[in-house]
């Protein structure tokens, strides 16, 4: 059980009148990179809010580093980068940083390092509302990592980043890793899954696939990533309608 | 801590927008140098102006954090700051504080046009004329903070404003003395908290030295700050659907 960090079972979520997640299970483990994979609608970004505990749910369990989801002690713990990037347009990179920062009782030269972490250093006294979209997110990306959590929930983070961009987050994301944190990182983008140690691929709720990239690719017999996932997603909408 | 860095981000961001300060700051002292000019009586001037000084504090103010606080939603800041070790009352007590210091500085610029250049005259001390615009600012920013967790946008956001300002402005005194009002109407102003504060600034007016009645006041006002503060934290909800 010590290296799991996050562990749904049976998790139901009703999002106005349609259940997002059915009855939905998977385990995430300790120090790893895990992509969470899925057409647009399928509960990613639902699934993501449940574990950082800001979702009402219907029933099941969701535990993170041994505590319930959403439990105080968490919030020191838990890293969380929404899709939509969050952070005060009025103010500059440092500034938004910095004050994160400063909720966690870091110092100003974390948040520093965290703004280089991102690639922002040359724009750090840019007001964010004046940065491009890929920067925007990028400065989001700088407040949700400055606290050095344990977990870190990252909702689609390299959308709108050049191929270059992508790669240096990609290598930052390994590296922390490697450092122990674990990451559950949702993305559209296949040469992204490629690079995680496992991937959950999710379809209307439902967990469809949870292993390796190689794994994955075995099971659908090519080694196309992307033709994987089409496969398996066919394969599990023809035997849901015979 | 995290209250004191919650203030300082706020104020910073005020600090950015420039505009907005210069309209905080230019726009009471017009609308007071226009109420002069249309009251050549000085004596119906210094009752209207006393009382239009903690007005103005109370609508700005109302107006700008129900707006703030909203677009703490939308933009999803709100549901991020959640997910730290912040505490929701610090995030609130940081808006009253920061508007607060923001409405101090309003209060000191247009008492001083008033006193200095449109004659205002009160028995008691300027000092506490601004003491109380500031307390009625930070009313209006509680008031604003509960507001803004019923509006889902900006348009009914500032649809709050005649709902919770206006019945508050029309019943504390300013157009009808409160005791010349039928029994249902003056019950209504009671528990109004605005009708407090227009109270203590009348009684700065007459009395050189602060009165029972101005701290009995300042004390209800202070309280309806402290409920609506409260009132509001308990509408920041950690989880959402």
């Amino acid at each position: 059980m010590d290296n799991i960090a996050i562990g749904v079972e049976d998790l139901v979520v009703k999002r106005g009148h349609r259940r997002v997640l059915h009855k939905f299970s998977c385990t995430v483990p300790a120090g790893s990179v895990t992509g969470l994979l899925g057409p647009s609608g399928s509960g990613k970004t639902t699934l993501m809010r449940a574990i950082v505990g800001v979702q009402i749910v219907e029933s099941g369990k969701v535990t993170v580093l041994g505590k319930p989801a959403g439990h105080k002690d968490l919030r020191r713990e838990i890293g969380y980068l929404t899709q939509d990037p969050s952070v005060y347009a009025d103010l500059t990179v440092r500034e938004n940083t910095r004050y994160f920062a400063a909720l966690y009782g870091l110092s100003a030269k974390t948040a520093d390092a965290a703004i280089r972490d991102v690639g922002l250093a040359d724009h750090a006294n840019q007001l964010v509302g004046d940065l491009s979209g890929g920067q925007h997110s990028r400065a989001s990306l700088a407040c949700a990592i400055v606290s050095q959590p344990k977990v870190l929930v990252l909702d689609e983070p390299t959308v709108g980043q050049d191929p270059v961009l992508r790669d240096e987050l990609w290598h930052r994301f390994r590296a922390f890793a490697e450092s122990g944190m674990t990451l559950l990182v949702s993305s559209h983008v296949m040469d992204e899954a490629n690079r995680c140690d496992r991937l959950l691929l999710i379809r209307e709720g439902e967990l469809i696939a949870d292993d390796s990239p190689a794994a994955v690719k075995q099971r659908a017999g090519t080694d196309d990533l992307d033709q994987a996932f089409l496969n398996l997603i066919r394969e599990i909408g023809a035997g849901v309608k015979s | 801590m995290t209250l004191f860095y919650t203030t300082a981000r706020i104020l910073r961001q005020l600090r950015h927008d420039r505009r907005t300060i210069a309209l905080l700051v230019a726009v009471p002292s017009l609308l007071l140098t226009l109420l002069y000019f249309m009251f050549d009586n000085q004596q119906i001037f210094n009752h209207l102006a006393l009382i239009m000084l903690g007005i103005f504090p109370f609508i700005v103010m109302f107006l700008i954090t129900s707006i703030a606080m909203l677009r703490e939603r939308t933009n999803g800041t709100l549901e991020r700051l959640l997910t730290t070790p912040l505490r929701k009352t610090d995030l609130l007590f940081g808006y009253g504080l920061a508007f607060g210091v923001a409405a101090a500085l309003q209060a000191s610029i247009v008492s001083a046009v008033a006193y200095l250049f449109l004659g205002l005259d009160t028995a008691g001390n300027p000092g506490w004329v601004i003491a109380i615009a500031i307390a009625n600012a930070v009313l209006g920013v509680a008031l604003g903070l509960l507001a803004s967790a019923f509006a889902r946008t900006e348009f009914q956001a500032v649809q709050f404003m005649p709902v919770v300002a206006l019945p508050q402005i029309l019943l504390c005194g300013l157009f009808v003395a409160r005791d010349q009002m039928v029994g249902w109407l003056q019950a209504i102003s009671d528990v109004l908290p605005l009708t407090y504060s227009v109270e203590a600034l009348q009684e700065v007016g007459r009395f050189a030295d602060p009165t029972s009645t101005m701290w009995r006041d300042l004390a209800i006002v202070a309280g309806a700050v402290i409920v609506a503060l409260i009132a509001a934290a308990g509408t920041l909800r950690r989880r959402t659907r």
